[in-house]
């Protein structure tokens, strides 16, 4: 990552070493993940040992210290959508898209992770690909919706 | 824009804005723009009445308003028609048209968009008529339907920070004493009297006090924090700022999930307004006192929802709870006294101060004034948030609101609490709800999640993931919570196996036990509430599991297996579907399922239009 985004976003926090958590956050959304030279970058202007850094980004389960697939799939693991089958719908993508959930798959394509609740119960049990939201899903309707992008992504 | 000065100044200038609405003489019409409903679309939905009201000339008659959540998820997007409140369920873009031509032009009704009450057969034009609707208490949630979230002028329409020209008026101490009086008690979860912790936090000698905003809404399924955020964000910066007037604060922190940017957008867009107006930032209304709010994004860690690991989450470090005393209002962010509420805490605060105590207190409970939000989910046929005076009984919000459980299945147990809180059975349904009945029977009222379970959801199963996520989610701090919420959740695994014997269950009792006293935050002591819940009311589904490895409700995959019956055409749906080519079968003959190779993903299940596969 460029160094010089990194000196920006510490600037825009005042070097605040109370802003870390909002620092690294605004790092992530530059880069999707945090990347190892960002958090050197941020310890040394911060005057803060590294291994601070890397205990909130394991604490705090927004982080992600590898870089994550092209596409993303989130699956809701609310109450609701467990109850409803929520964890189905994990084992039917995992089959798909050849990952365990949290991993990416090895093409780089597929990122397949778990949320606590995104609070739209009534959907439930609810898949989120690439920030649109697929409701009242089924295994063989989100089955459909990852092999049409494999297809478009295998096509290239 | 002008700030506002006084309560006078601010009387006039609600006059004049409710004024303008007048004369303007437009009908409003309100789409609901909730997560719920963006996700049906509702964006779409809005861009095309857009469209439409100008293509059919009524830009000047109509003003479509995108709102906060209106509550009734499961019928969205929801369009409701002022000043009558019609409603229109269900709306997709391409009816919009229709409904502008027929409805807004010539104000006829177009039944098919209309809600059909699946009891009685009958169409409901009304909002009011709705039995989702007609059997709440709506004092939050009404603005919810009525305001445009991105502007001040409507909320201020409403009364919108007459609350806080009132509180200056009264001064600190008039106003903890009203807020003492209405009883108002935390909707986080604890329940604690609010007035009494503003009055700690008061009484404090220090050079910087300050207010924090609980919106880390951490309980998997409840999202009524997010929708008064998204909905109505004026209301809490109202209510924060009585409280930081009233504590002698003058910085707050608002600290949101990450994962709800709409509401850090919508809350960042009022914050502008109200510094604009005057209500917050310097000089305060004429005051002569300053308040500042500012945003932390949470980082995604549910502990961070208690207060203390909160606060040193604020601090920049990793969100790990602190024993009380000292309280957060005696020494909290950097050390300094600290008043911390939620946000539906905050939301009911305006309202109190400008309608009085004595209003607040006629509603609810002699414990428990005033309303209360819930997140009505999971196997119910109307599910959404709702609002009601306090002293409902569960069974007239699942029945009554909720219009019970779908498909006709049975109803069997209701979680309220989140990880907390704990799971009621059939025999607790008439039980009051407030926050002390629901302690008293083992569960909790919590933040206002209500999870509707059915006989097809094994109540081994909803333990297992209770303890799957409170495990997940310790912070790792107290080895009792650390350790024994992962050993618990191995024990209830193993019943859910099968592979429990007539030892697990008394060593599950004994564990609990241990995690309750040996834990430091409500995490640890509380966590236990899910299993010792489901133990006590659902004991027999347990040695379902343990003596006849079985799972009654068909869910624990150890213990089942897919069959296909008689019932079968030979249609090879199913056949085609499985993913591990485990089903024979010739066409129009009985297909079976080779159970050693079976995965028991239920791909089958979901394909079969027979219903001929079963689980056994
Ligand atoms: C593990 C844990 C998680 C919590 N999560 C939340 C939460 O998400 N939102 C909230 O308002 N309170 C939460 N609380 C309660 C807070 O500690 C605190 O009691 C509350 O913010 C006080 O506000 P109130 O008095 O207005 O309810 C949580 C407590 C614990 C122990």
């Amino acid at each position: 990552m460029d160094t010089a985004k990194v000196e920006a976003i510490i600037k825009k926090h005042n070097g605040d070493a109370t802003a870390l958590l909002a620092i690294m956050q605004d790092v992530q959304a530059e880069e999707n993940y945090l990347p190892r030279e960002a958090v050197e970058h941020i310890a040394k202007k911060l005057e803060i040992p590294i291994s601070r850094i890397y205990s909130m980004a394991t604490f705090f389960e927004s982080f992600h210290l590898e870089p994550r697939g092209k596409h993303i799939c989130t699956v809701c693991m609310g109450t609701a959508c467990h109850v409803r089958g929520a964890q189905r719908l994990v084992e039917q993508l995992e089959r798909d898209l050849k990952v365990k959930s949290g991993g990416t798959s090895e093409d780089g394509l597929f990122t397949l992770e778990e949320v606590n609740c995104v609070g739209a119960c009534a959907l439930g049990p609810l898949v989120i690909v690439d920030g649109k939201y697929h409701g009242n899903t089924t295994s063989a309707k989100i089955s459909k919706v990852v092999t049409e992008i494999q297809k478009v992504e295998g096509g290239k | 824009m002008a700030k506002i000065n006084s309560a006078k100044e601010l009387q006039a200038y609600k006059d004049e804005v409710v004024k303008k609405v007048e004369a303007a003489g437009k009908k409003e019409v309100a789409v609901c723009c909730g997560t719920g409903c963006q996700a049906y679309g509702a964006k779409d939905v809005v861009a095309a009445f857009q469209e439409e009201i100008k293509k059919q000339g009524l830009d000047d008659k109509v003003e479509i308003k995108p709102t906060g959540c209106h509550g009734f998820c499961e019928r969205g997007t929801l369009v409701l028609m002022h000043p009558e409140k019609q409603l229109y369920q269900r709306v997709k873009p391409d009816a919009v048209a229709e409904i502008v031509e027929k409805t807004l032009k010539n104000g006829e009704i177009i039944e098919a968009h209309l809600y059909d009450n699946p009891a009685t057969g009958e169409k409901h034009k009304l909002e009011s008529e709705i039995p989702f609707y007609a059997n709440q208490k709506r004092l939050i949630l009404s603005n919810n339907g009525e305001i445009d979230p991105t502007s001040i002028d409507d909320y201020i329409a409403h009364g919108g920070y007459l609350g806080l020209a009132k509180s200056i008026e009264m001064g600190p101490e008039k106003t903890i004493a009203e807020v003492k009086e209405a009883k108002l008690r935390g909707r986080g979860g604890g329940g604690f009297p609010a007035g009494v912790k503003w009055e700690l936090a008061a009484k404090q000698e220090a050079d910087q006090k300050y207010i924090i905003c609980n919106a880390d809404e951490g309980d998997p399924g409840a999202f009524m924090d997010r929708s008064i955020l998204e909905g109505n964000p004026q209301a809490v910066i109202e209510g924060m700022t009585i409280a930081a007037l009233a504590t002698g604060a003058d910085t707050a922190y608002v600290y949101v999930r990450y994962e709800y940017p709409l509401a850090i957008e919508r809350l960042t867009i009022a914050l502008e307004q109200a510094r604009e107006k005057g209500f917050i930032g310097e000089n305060i209304l004429g005051s002569g006192k300053n308040f500042e709010i500012k945003i932390n994004k949470g980082g995604g860690a549910f502990v961070c929802g208690e207060e203390t690991a909160l606060i040193r989450s604020i601090e920049g470090k990793t969100g790990i709870p602190k024993p009380k005393p000292p309280f957060p209002a005696e020494s909290g962010v950097f050390g300094k006294p600290t008043n911390i509420n939620n946000v539906e805490t905050y939301a009911n605060v305006p309202g109190i101060l400008r309608e009085g105590a004595k209003w607040f207190t006629s509603m609810g409970t002699e414990n428990s004034a005033g309303t209360k939000i819930f997140s009505l989910v999971g196997k119910v046929n109307n599910t959404g948030l709702v609002e009601v005076e306090m002293g409902m009984t569960l069974r007239d919000i699942i029945f009554k609101i909720g219009g019970g459980v779908p498909n006709g299945r049975k109803f069997k147990a209701v979680q309220t609490g989140g990880p907390s809180g704990g799971c009621l059975p059939e025999s607790k349904l008439d039980l009051k709800v407030d926050f002390d009945s629901l302690t008293q029977e083992g569960s909790m009222m919590g933040s206002g999640g209500m999870i509707v379970m059915d006989d097809q959801t094994c109540m081994v199963d909803v333990c297992k993931y209770f303890l799957g996520f409170l495990k997940f989610e310790s912070c790792g701090n107290c080895t009792t919570c650390r350790e024994g919420l992962r050993r618990l959740h191995e024990l209830v695994s193993l019943v859910a196996d099968g592979k429990g014997d007539e030892n697990t269950i008394p060593l599950i009792e004994e564990l609990c036990e241990t995690v309750e006293k040996g834990s430091l935050c409500a995490l640890g002591t509380t966590g236990v509430n899910p299993v010792r819940s489901t133990l006590k009311y659902f004991r027999d589904e347990y040695e379902a599991h343990i003596k006849d490895k079985k799972c009654p409700a068909g869910v624990c995959t150890e213990l089942i297996t897919y069959e296909i019956t008689d019932a079968c055409t030979g249609c090879l749906v199913c056949k085609k579907r499985c993913p591990e080519n485990c089903i024979s079968g010739d066409k129009k003959q009985k297909h079976v399922i080779d159970t050693d190779k079976c995965i028991k993903c239920g791909i089958c299940k979901d394909a079969c239009k027979f219903d001929a596969v079963r689980i056994f």
